[in-house]
């Protein structure tokens, strides 16, 4: 394949899933500036190692690159401190269904869920991305984000525990979980 | 089950992710156990919520503009084009224009795969409103399956899906892509799914979900040889377990 050849076959493969890259890199990087950089990164990356797409799921495979950008761009750029542990400890029950009329009331509200977002942990924040946003399956997710599926199950329970709490807890001020 | 292995399922569960023996269990619980019913509930109403269009971020024009600029042939000329006399600037003042005009035309152009799509959803909405669902009416798939014969020159794998929660109502010929295809026809409640099958070259693929066309999800995979679409209004995550039921998987 000449590079004419390559760089249109790329064009109509893997730029179709920009807004997806960016989408990801935007909730990633917590801002417009970062996310356009690690995007950016991220394309041309793909574009380097275009001849080793194999797969079906450009957009699959598009989404890991941009996720291994964006790591390599936080290790980087942000003290180490930022990164969060996470241990995949059991979950504990909890009663949120208490909660349950005020979190309705709070679901419309598009600013608010915004912010219980981008609140989350960055390895919470990126399944629930991949999932609610993406639409992939967990197996999907687990390969992407290569972890198992069992770890992606208790992130995303765990994920949307917390955003539960925080949008219970807007409304109260001082109950923060 | 109890509450405690309710509320660790029940997330897998909306998603469309449980296996047949939890999602019977946690149905059961959830019919009894109101605290968890409205725990689940909650998380219905959540993932809702993150579905909404306003929090997805597009990419911006100028990211768009850094990647044309960036994904360019070396070879191609970079002379700015003010340089020479005034009849070159006019006529590259033209040609940008009609470039533009093609560009935003072509990018606005479905790829074949989404021309396929809609042909799929348009075929799906005409039998329903021709309230022409099928041309076979039979739960039973040894009736459904001989009937293609001679029909077609493929015969179509048939399965009643009815333990899974998608009985199989019927099927019927129907014309796509310039040949002629099975549709098999299921219920699930009162949605209806239509199942496109043909022969097809391509390899095995994994259910792919494109975006979805007038409010239908539609959901393509390929194996055995054969290529499948289902098309219907339920949601991402039923028409996945759908197809993962009839296996796509």
């Amino acid at each position: 394949m000449d590079e004419r050849e390559r760089l249109k076959s790329f064009e109509q493969t893997v730029l179709p899933h920009l807004d997806a890259a960016y989408n990801l890199a935007r909730w990633l990087a917590g801002n417009d500036h970062d996310a356009q950089d690690v995007a950016q990164e991220a394309c041309l990356r793909a574009l380097r190692f275009f001849g080793t797409f194999r797969g079906d799921n450009a957009r699959a495979w598009l989404l890991t690159i941009v996720r291994n950008t964006f790591y390599t761009w936080l290790r980087k750029n942000r003290p180490p401190e930022n990164v969060v542990e996470l241990g995949d400890e059991v979950l504990a029950v909890e009663d949120v269904s208490a909660n349950a009329e005020v979190l309705n009331s709070r679901l419309g509200d598009t600013e608010t869920i915004r912010r219980a977002i981008e609140e989350l942990p960055v390895e919470f924040r990126e399944i629930v991305i991949l999932r609610e946003m993406e639409g992939f399956s967990y197996k999907e997710i687990a390969e992407l984000a290569d972890v198992p599926i069992g770890t992606v199950m208790s992130r995303l329970t765990r994920a949307r525990r917390q955003l539960q709490k925080r949008l219970a807890g807007e409304f109260k001020p001082g109950a923060i979980p | 089950m109890n509450c405690e292995q309710a509320r660790l399922l029940m997330d897998s569960y909306a998603d469309g992710e449980l296996d047949a023996t939890g999602i019977l269990e946690l149905e059961k619980h959830l019919h009894d156990c109101p605290a968890c019913a409205l725990a689940f509930c909650n998380v219905q109403n959540l993932k809702k919520s993150l579905k909404q269009d306003s929090l997805f971020f597009s990419a911006p024009e100028e990211l768009r503009q850094k990647l044309k600029a960036e994904l360019r042939l070396p070879a191609e000329s970079r002379r700015p084009f003010w340089t020479g006399n005034w009849l070159v600037t006019a006529t590259t003042g033209i040609a940008v224009i009609c470039l533009a005009l093609w560009l935003s035309l072509a990018l606005t152009r479905p790829s074949p795969q989404r021309q396929l799509a809609q042909e799929i959803v348009s075929s799906h909405i005409r039998s329903l409103m021709a309230n022409h669902e099928m041309d076979v009416a039979s739960s039973d798939q040894h009736t459904v399956k001989p009937w293609f014969d001679g029909k077609l020159d493929f015969s179509p794998p048939v399965k009643d899906l009815a333990p899974q929660g998608f009985p199989l109502i019927g099927g019927r010929l129907d014309y796509l892509g310039n040949r002629a295809v099975a549709a098999l026809v299921f219920h699930r409640y009162k949605h209806v799914i239509n199942l496109f099958i043909w022969p097809t070259n391509e390899s095995d693929s994994k259910p792919a979900v494109p975006a979805p066309i007038n409010g239908y999800n539609v959901i393509h995979w390929s194996r055995g040889g054969m290529t499948f679409w289902a098309v219907s209004d339920l949601n991402e995550e039923e028409l996945m377990e759908f197809a993962g039921d009839f296996g796509a998987n």
